[in-house]
């Protein structure tokens, strides 16, 4: 009876270029970085991953079914550098079995920081689904899966949404499992989907690990362990960044290959289906409702925000670039909100953390630094004469309102 | 053990390296007989602790000297007259110091040096040759120092010959001949690292000769290891590659700047090491003179001496930047602390650094530090910032971004101090040890 419920993440930011505090250009960002990059992770992942859905969906008649949630800044980049991916996802939303969410518009950590910047993002990422691919979101996921009970309120009060997407963490889970639909607690209408981490992550982090008891995975061992949830579970909500497959995961593994027969497995079993989130929703009735009075993400293992505020550089960046949203505002120059905007993007923040990086692990994910120092200096750079451009901007302002006034 | 410099007679990192190596291998229960040629100068008031000569060669322990006692347990002292030829010195300057220690002799008066000093004088006389042969004096003094380790050797029990830099190689050579015990020569620094592309090539054929002759090789960093195997030959399964450390100093609260004429709200860069060509002095100036179009309330302390020490001057001056870079000679025990102390940010930005302790003391003083990724030291140190030597637009944007956002000096310090604490002596040792138990084997 378990529905595969997929949902792949796209993102890519606007990576900063080296910027010295000489630096006295208003060109932030690294064109010639991030054209490469898009280009070879469009080539590695998402062109050949958009062709296979294609040809499953086509393939199995409209029953196999997924979503996305891509953000703003990464279809900017996809129009800019590589259209052929814009055209791929064309033709998945023509076929019907494809839901897009909603997310903040940049990836960004607005809802921490600034509720005012966290509406005009959702609606800005709303608005670009619509124009997109005529779709609206009836489902949303903040960046990072981070959430707690506000979030839950907060959109609830937005009332755009049937449910909201997070991490299965076992701290908010408790005996429970992740493979029922859920409610948070003061939310009338809106419902809780999570990740069932375990078997996302079998995919999306172990499917290459040779030390792995499990290695080699296949689609027939993959779709018994779903097959063994029936009875204990609704949906196997199957979470994670797109770019596993031929980027995390590299298309020698086999990963495609696997991607391409699964559904054949798991739809031998009368009882499965794919199902997008929003039907997940639909069909299922809320079990429980879930509690979550601390913020959670999916990141790392702790499932925290310490990737993006786990030291006081990272912590200092993001209270200083926030505490401009006023000053930014007011200029009304839409080159400068722009600019500000792309810099609220996490990933700038994640470059930053000190976490692992003595280990010389994770974190490393096309990160264009090569300490989370040199990160932190840049991006501060960037944001001082971010500052004084707006100072400039607004005295310009007053300047020709009194030459308007006399 | 064979070296050349051990504190507090030291002129660079070399004495620092054995000091805190011998220490640990001590506390391993290694024992250790450490040969040194007689260092005599005129800037080393304590001398008379380690020193008290009775002719060309004696032995005696420290202990009952200083508060070393119970950390060198096991280490006893050798010394070996000899003039007073330090690592880093060129023959001018060698020449120069000859020609001074003959001009303090006739101040130096004390009983119990009189013995010596009439011997020194000889063997200064008859070194004192015409110019155009210094080198030569530098090699009669290697060689009579490894002349006399033979013959000290010979009055010894011992399983392995561990000599430090190119000055001690002919005499492991010569020791590990006469014994038949294993050599090991550890290099601190190559002659390239010291002269760049001018080496002087009776230099460089003894550090070849030496590092073919050992059993076993240790470089102190993989920097100096490629060094060893593309200059000078030597097989890579020969080298073992072992990092210096640094061992924990209790942390004084730090003394107020105004002690020493800065104001408070200036902040200090600071410069600590000698200066010479392989340190890059002339970089940091020109970052400082960058620094400085940006902000104004720094100071920048150049602390050392060094063949290049005018020239830096000089270059401050031209720049306009004079007033704005202090000089203090070179430093020693208690005032390097006190430098480290009054210091916002350390910077090295040596040209060739076959290690470079220094970062490890300013991170254990909770200084940040700015090394060059031409170090050694850059291979064991994530928790820094690292620049090309050359970079001079880089450095002082780094130099800047420390000074002017302290969450970034504060999660440098927090993360730095941190990780130098596993960068101990005592992990050195080991490794040292196990080094010395290999070769003692293969010999068996």
């Amino acid at each position: 009876m378990p529905s595969v419920c997929f949902y792949f993440q796209v993102h890519q930011p606007f990576r900063l270029r080296h910027y010295t505090v000489f630096d006295k250009s208003g060109n932030y960002f690294d064109e010639f970085k991030n054209a490469s990059i898009c280009r070879k992770v469009a080539n590695k992942c998402y062109l050949p991953s958009n062709r296979l859905l294609l040809k499953m969906i086509q393939r199995y008649e409209g029953r196999f079914k997924v979503s996305f949630s891509i953000t703003g800044v990464a279809i900017e980049q996809f129009k800019k550098y590589c259209p052929e991916v814009i055209s791929t996802f064309d033709a998945l939303a023509e076929t019907g079995c494809v839901e897009f969410l909603a997310e903040t518009y940049y990836h960004s950590l607005s809802f921490l920081y600034s509720r005012n910047e966290f509406y005009e993002e959702v609606r800005q990422h709303i608005e670009l689904m619509q124009k997109m691919w005529g779709q609206t979101p009836r489902v949303f996921r903040n960046t990072e899966l981070i959430y707690n009970n506000q979030l839950a309120e907060t959109l609830e009060e937005m009332n755009l949404f049937d449910a909201v997407i997070t991490e299965g963490a076992d701290r908010i889970l408790g005996h429970r499992n992740a493979n029922f639909v859920y409610r948070p607690p003061n939310c009338k209408h809106l419902k809780l989907l999570l990740k069932n981490y375990s078997l996302s992550d079998d995919i999306a982090f172990r499917f290459s690990n040779r030390g792995w008891e499990e290695w080699p995975l296949d689609a027939p061992k993959f779709a018994r362990w779903i097959d063994q949830i029936n009875g204990c579970g609704h949906t196997v909500n199957l979470f994670m960044d797109y770019e596993t497959f031929g980027e995390h995961q590299w298309e020698e593994t086999g990963i495609f290959d696997f991607m391409y027969h699964l559904p054949e497995y798991i739809l031998r079993h009368p009882d499965n289906d794919f199902k997008t989130p929003s039907e997940v929703v639909r069909s299922y009735p809320v079990m429980d409702v879930i509690d979550v009075p601390h913020v959670i993400s999916w990141a790392d293992l702790e499932r925290d925000l310490s990737a993006w505020l786990g030291n006081a550089m990272q912590s200092n960046a993001l209270h200083e670039v926030y505490k401009m949203e006023k000053l930014v505002k007011q200029t009304n120059n839409p080159q400068i909100i722009e600019d500000w905007k792309k810099l609220l993007t996490s990933d700038h923040f994640y470059y930053m953390c000190t976490k692992y990086f003595s280990d010389g692990d994770v974190h490393k994910y096309f990160n264009p630094y090569e300490s989370p120092y040199d990160s932190y200096i840049n991006y501060m750079n960037v944001l001082n004469h971010l500052r004084e451009r707006c100072k400039q901007a607004l005295t310009e302002q007053k300047v020709s309102e009194q030459a308007s006034a006399s | 053990m064979l070296g050349w410099e051990f504190p507090p007679f030291i002129s660079g990192g070399l004495g620092t390296a054995c000091y805190g190596l011998t220490k640990a291998l001590s506390n391993l229960g290694v024992k250790i007989i450490f040969v040194l040629p007689k260092p005599i100068g005129p800037e080393t008031p304590t001398h008379v602790q380690m020193l008290t000569p009775q002719h060309c060669r004696f032995s005696r322990t420290v202990t009952g000297t200083t508060e070393k006692t119970n950390e060198l347990l096991n280490v006893q002292f050798q010394t070996v007259s000899s003039t007073p030829l330090q690592p880093y010195m060129t023959p001018q300057q060698y020449q120069k110091r000859l020609e001074e220690i003959i001009r303090q002799k006739q101040l130096l008066s004390t009983q119990s040096q009189q013995t010596l000093d009439q011997w020194l004088e000889r063997e200064i006389e008859s070194l004192s040759v015409g110019p155009g042969q210094y080198t030569g004096d530098m090699y009669t003094e290697v060689h009579r120092y490894a002349a006399a380790a033979v013959h000290l050797a010979l009055q010894q029990d011992f399983d392995v010959i561990h000599a430090h830099d190119w000055m001690t190689f002919p005499a492991g050579i010569a020791v590990s001949a006469v014994t038949g015990k294993p050599l090991i020569v550890h290099v601190h620094s190559t002659e390239f690292d010291r002269s760049g592309e001018h080496v002087n090539q009776m230099i460089y054929d003894i550090e070849r000769r030496g590092l073919h002759a050992a059993a076993k090789v240790i470089a102190v960093s993989y920097l100096t290891r490629n060094i060893l195997m593309t200059r000078y030959g030597v097989s890579g399964d020969k080298i073992e590659v072992i990092y210096n450390g640094v061992d924990p100093e209790d942390n004084d609260d730090r003394i107020s700047s105004q002690q020493v004429g800065i104001r408070s709200d200036e902040k200090i860069v600071l410069f600590l090491g000698r200066i010479t060509m392989q340190k890059g002095p002339e970089y940091f100036l020109m970052a400082a003179r960058k620094v400085l179009e940006e902000m104004d309330n720094v100071k920048f302390v150049m602390a050392g001496t060094g063949d290049m020490m005018h020239r830096i001057i000089e270059m401050a001056a031209q720049m306009g930047i004079g007033h704005k870079v202090l000089f203090t000679g070179f430093l020693r025990g208690e005032d390097v602390k006190r430098v480290y102390q009054m210091a916002d940010l350390y910077v090295m930005p040596s040209v060739s650094e076959p290690f470079g302790i220094a970062p490890l003391e300013a991170l254990n003083h909770d200084v940040p530090v700015i090394i060059s990724k031409q170090s050694g030291v850059a291979e064991v140190l994530t928790h820094v910032l690292k620049v090309d030597f050359w970079d001079i637009q880089e450095m002082a944007n780094k130099i800047i971004a420390v000074l002017k956002y302290p969450p970034l000096q504060m999660t440098l310090r927090e993360h730095g101090n941190f990780e130098v604490r596993k960068l101990k002596w005592s992990g050195a040792a080991q490794k040292c040890l196990k080094v010395y138990q290999e070769v003692a084997q293969v010999a068996v």
